[in-house]
């Protein structure tokens, strides 16, 4: 299909890399080298893939950041939702998840046990589970980034429409520009740039990020996950570099708009509030989640069976934190594709197919 | 996760919330409560089942268009470069 193959034609991508190691030797006379942050796990994965990062400048570092929701997704969280599976209540979920250890096991290991672990390639499917089983209790894992809120958020109106009284959501959403700021105001970690994602920005739109760059002055490029969407997205961030000015550049504009999805923000605002959010391997931001809003409590998963989210205890030995962070790149750790590989994962970067773990063992090895 | 793709929409419910998508010949419903509006032969992206944007022919034209000039600019700056020599 045009709109995907037209993106991946690999003769204009040799010009562009080419124009991209001009603008590279103009920024080497300037500083040591060029860090640019892929916030996103698609972009990751799209890189990793597509092996961009060989084509690419040597002073020109591109690193992973936390936009893989899986990876992000805190130890005590899986820990609360193992707890209510060994409740005899039923857990629907996008299949990632099940594979991202807990404290201790993670929930494919209590589904060979016998608990009721659904899994859903849409969040309208735990309608159905709820329909089928009217005197059991669904919870379903309500993960994700502002791309995968919207659609989980609907679940809210819809089960109120149908009165569908037994299912609730266990939320742990997370916000992206929140996460840009709390990643450039860490002074261990130094970013010049962040590609921005793709689809989250196709739901908060362009603007969204005005408020960061303007604080801050990064440069932020939202592309798309085709290799010259990506390799673009470079340029435009080299070019805004060379140029030493900071803005927010909208290079999928034809997915994303400058306002967004005002439709899925409105979704977003009736039914979520603001709340701070824990991310493994980087700890509590303040403000980067939403939660189900008071009046619509009856649909939060820990109102309904009294429960809280604490904090985890994910293997120590694991750095997934650091990869996260852009601190460490994946090689780097000792459990890397020793005592960690996607068949048997230590780190939640490793279970992802998004992960950067997972994304250098299957790619860069 | 966010990964979604373009998809070419087949048919619209007669109440305008779901649709028949084709992506490569396989077709699928997708929830169109994001993106009111959407007709039949517009391409819609698809996560999780939903449709979340709607995607801009025009724009992707235009980018495509962008990215052969850059491309054209370039290669001929190589050949000036290799010429020079």
């Amino acid at each position: 299909m045009r709109y995907l193959d037209g993106f991946r034609n690999p003769d204009t991508a040799a010009a562009l890399v080419s124009h991209i190691s001009d603008l590279a030797a103009i920024l080497a006379q300037r500083r040591e080298s060029i860090n640019i942050m892929e916030v996103c796990g698609s972009h990751t994965m799209a890189i990793a893939r597509f092996a961009l990062r060989e084509l690419l400048p040597e002073n020109l570092r591109l690193t992973s950041g936390p936009g893989c929701p899986v990876c992000v997704t805190d130890a005590g969280y899986i820990d609360a939702a193992i707890a209510l599976a060994k409740e005899g209540h039923i857990i629907a979920s996008f299949g990632d998840l099940l594979h991202v250890p807990g404290s201790g096991n993670t929930l494919a290991q209590c589904r060979s046990e016998g608990a009721a672990i659904e899994i859903c390639a849409s969040p309208t499917q735990a309608l159905e589970i709820a329909r089928q089983n009217p005197k059991r209790q669904i919870v379903f894992l309500a993960i994700g980034f502002e791309t995968s809120i919207a659609p989980v958020t609907t679940l809210i109106p819809s089960a109120s429409k149908e009165n569908i009284e037994n299912l609730s959501l266990l939320t742990a959403f997370k916000l992206v520009p929140p996460a840009l700021k709390a990643l450039s105001s860490d002074p261990e970690i130094k970013i010049d740039a962040f590609l921005c994602p793709a689809h989250v920005s196709a739901i908060i739109g362009a603007q969204a990020y005005e408020p960061f760059v303007n604080e801050h002055h990064i440069p932020c490029v939202i592309a798309g996950f085709e290799p010259l969407d990506i390799l673009y997205g470079i340029e435009g961030i080299l070019r805004q570099l060379v140029a030493e000015k900071a803005f927010v550049e909208n290079q999928y504009s034809r997915v994303v708009r400058a306002e967004g999805n005002r439709v899925a923000q409105e979704i977003i605002a009736k039914y979520l509030q603001a709340a701070d959010a824990s991310w493994r391997g980087i700890g509590i931001i303040p403000e980067s989640g939403l939660k189900i809003a008071a009046a619509y409590s009856k649909y939060d998963s820990t109102a309904r069976f009294g429960i809280e989210i604490r904090v985890g205890h994910p293997n120590p030995a694991c750095r997934c934190g650091d990869v996260l962070k852009g601190k460490i790149i994946p090689p780097e750790c000792t459990l890397f594709a020793k005592a960690c590989t996607p068949a048997h994962p230590v780190g939640p970067c490793m279970v992802s197919g998004e992960g950067s773990c997972s994304a250098y063992h299957k790619y860069s090895r | 996760m966010c990964l979604a793709v373009p998809m070419e929409i087949v048919s619209v419910s007669d109440d305008g919330t779901a649709a028949l998508v084709n992506m490569d010949g396989t077709q699928c419903s997708v929830d169109l409560s994001l993106t009111p509006g959407i007709q039949e032969g517009d391409f819609v992206v698809v996560h999780a089942g939903f449709a979340i944007e709607k995607l801009d022919r025009d724009e992707a034209e235009v980018r495509l268009q962008l990215f052969e000039e850059l491309a054209q600019t370039q290669r001929e700056e190589i050949a000036r470069r290799n010429g020079g020599e």
